[in-house]
């Protein structure tokens, strides 16, 4: 059988494809300001490695690059000493996927809860609640087990829930 | 970060200063616009400085991307800035507007296979707006009176329309023969060329 090569895909619709999802990510993990950033560095890196090692059928671009944006997002909050992502996660876990807690916050509220997560649920949080990756896809930008994901996401929302409860968050009447 | 359009602007902003900083690295090999005119968007892309290609949409501004990235480089990246595109904004605005009837821009026909097709692009760049010439002229003009097909083909596989004018180019007898970018087109071109020469 003749060898089929594909060519490399042009960068600018991959670009144009991502970038809104890309900044999503990155202003739930780091804020608006340090976002535009960090934006700069993850595309920048996209683009000196592109194209993706494997861009055969099915290979996941997406995932790609927002895995690109979260770890310039983690070498970030690490560099500044504001917040060190904890891998160590709590022993049992209620599994909570009810993120109807988010749609109750204002947009601003939301955002501002989420940076107030611990890094690796603000991630989780933002990918499978904004972006509506499947826990799966959350695992592989966070580079973790499909069921830790599933468990900081849990988590997060968790303690989404918990502020409100305890009126600590602006709700949407 | 509150609103959809704040994000919308800051979207904007981030993606401007990420173009830049890709070309200041020297990380892009073909920039790209589009041009909104009278006759639909047009997709401009400059290599080294100079225009390797114009495109309509009807050629599908995404296969289009794809024929830059496979023929010249998969480095292609939108710019807001890139002066050859600015200068090409600018110089087909005014061109659309009726104030321009040739354009002073840098090309590179690279991407015009063989040594007769780019001869032929050369001999369209020397017919002004508001005349015409037949296929069968051009190959005598070119000293090939018989390669009247090979003429042909070199018009159709202009890589940038509209600023090398293969539309001025009818088939014998008036009939206007093909085009890229659609016949329609092609005609609007001339209509709005007749009004400029006159």
């Amino acid at each position: 059988m003749p060898l089929v090569t594909t060519p490399t895909p042009p960068f600018q619709p991959f670009y144009a494809a991502h970038s809104a999802a890309v900044l999503r990510l990155l202003v739930g993990m780091v804020g608006p300001t340090d976002a535009e950033d960090c934006f700069q560095d993850t595309f920048l890196k996209a683009l000196r490695a592109w194209p993706p090692a494997d861009t055969g059928a099915g290979a996941r671009t997406d995932s790609w690059v927002l895995t690109i944006a979260h770890r310039t997002a983690l070498d970030l909050l690490r560099r500044s000493g504001r917040e060190v992502p904890v891998d160590a996660l709590p022993e049992q876990a209620v599994v909570d996927d009810d993120d109807r807690v988010l749609a109750t916050l204002d947009a601003g509220a939301m955002w501002t809860a989420v940076r107030a997560l611990p890094p690796k649920q603000r991630g989780a949080v933002v990918l499978r609640s904004v972006l509506d990756l499947s826990h799966a896809q959350v695992a592989e930008v966070l580079a973790c087990s499909e069921a830790a994901a599933r468990r900081s996401y849990a988590d997060g929302i968790a303690a989404l829930r918990g502020r409100v409860e305890q009126g600590e968050l602006e709700v949407n009447r | 970060m509150t609103t959809t359009a704040e994000f919308d602007v800051m979207l904007d902003r981030a993606s401007r200063a990420f173009e830049d900083r890709a070309v200041e690295e020297g990380l892009v090999d073909v920039t790209v616009a589009t041009i909104a005119t009278p006759i639909g968007d047009l997709l401009v892309a400059v290599a080294d400085s100079a225009i390797v290609r114009v495109a309509f949409d009807v050629e599908d501004h995404l296969l289009v991307l794809e024929q830059l990235a496979d023929t010249i480089s998969p480095r292609v990246l939108e710019s807001h800035t890139d002066p050859v595109l600015e200068a090409a904004r600018t110089q087909l605005g005014e061109y659309f507007a009726g104030e321009r009837a040739s354009f002073d821009l840098p090309l590179d026909l690279r991407l015009a296979r063989g040594p007769f097709r780019r001869e032929v692009l050369d001999l369209l760049r020397d017919i002004p707006a508001g005349e015409t010439r037949t296929y069968a002229q051009l190959a005598a003009t070119a000293g090939r009176p018989n390669a009247v097909r090979a003429v042909g083909s070199g018009c159709a596989t202009n890589p940038v329309p509209v600023v090398i004018p293969c539309h001025r180019v009818l088939r014998t007898g008036g009939h206007l023969g093909g085009y890229l970018g659609g016949v329609e087109r092609k005609q609007w071109l001339l209509d709005h060329e007749q009004r400029l020469a006159g």
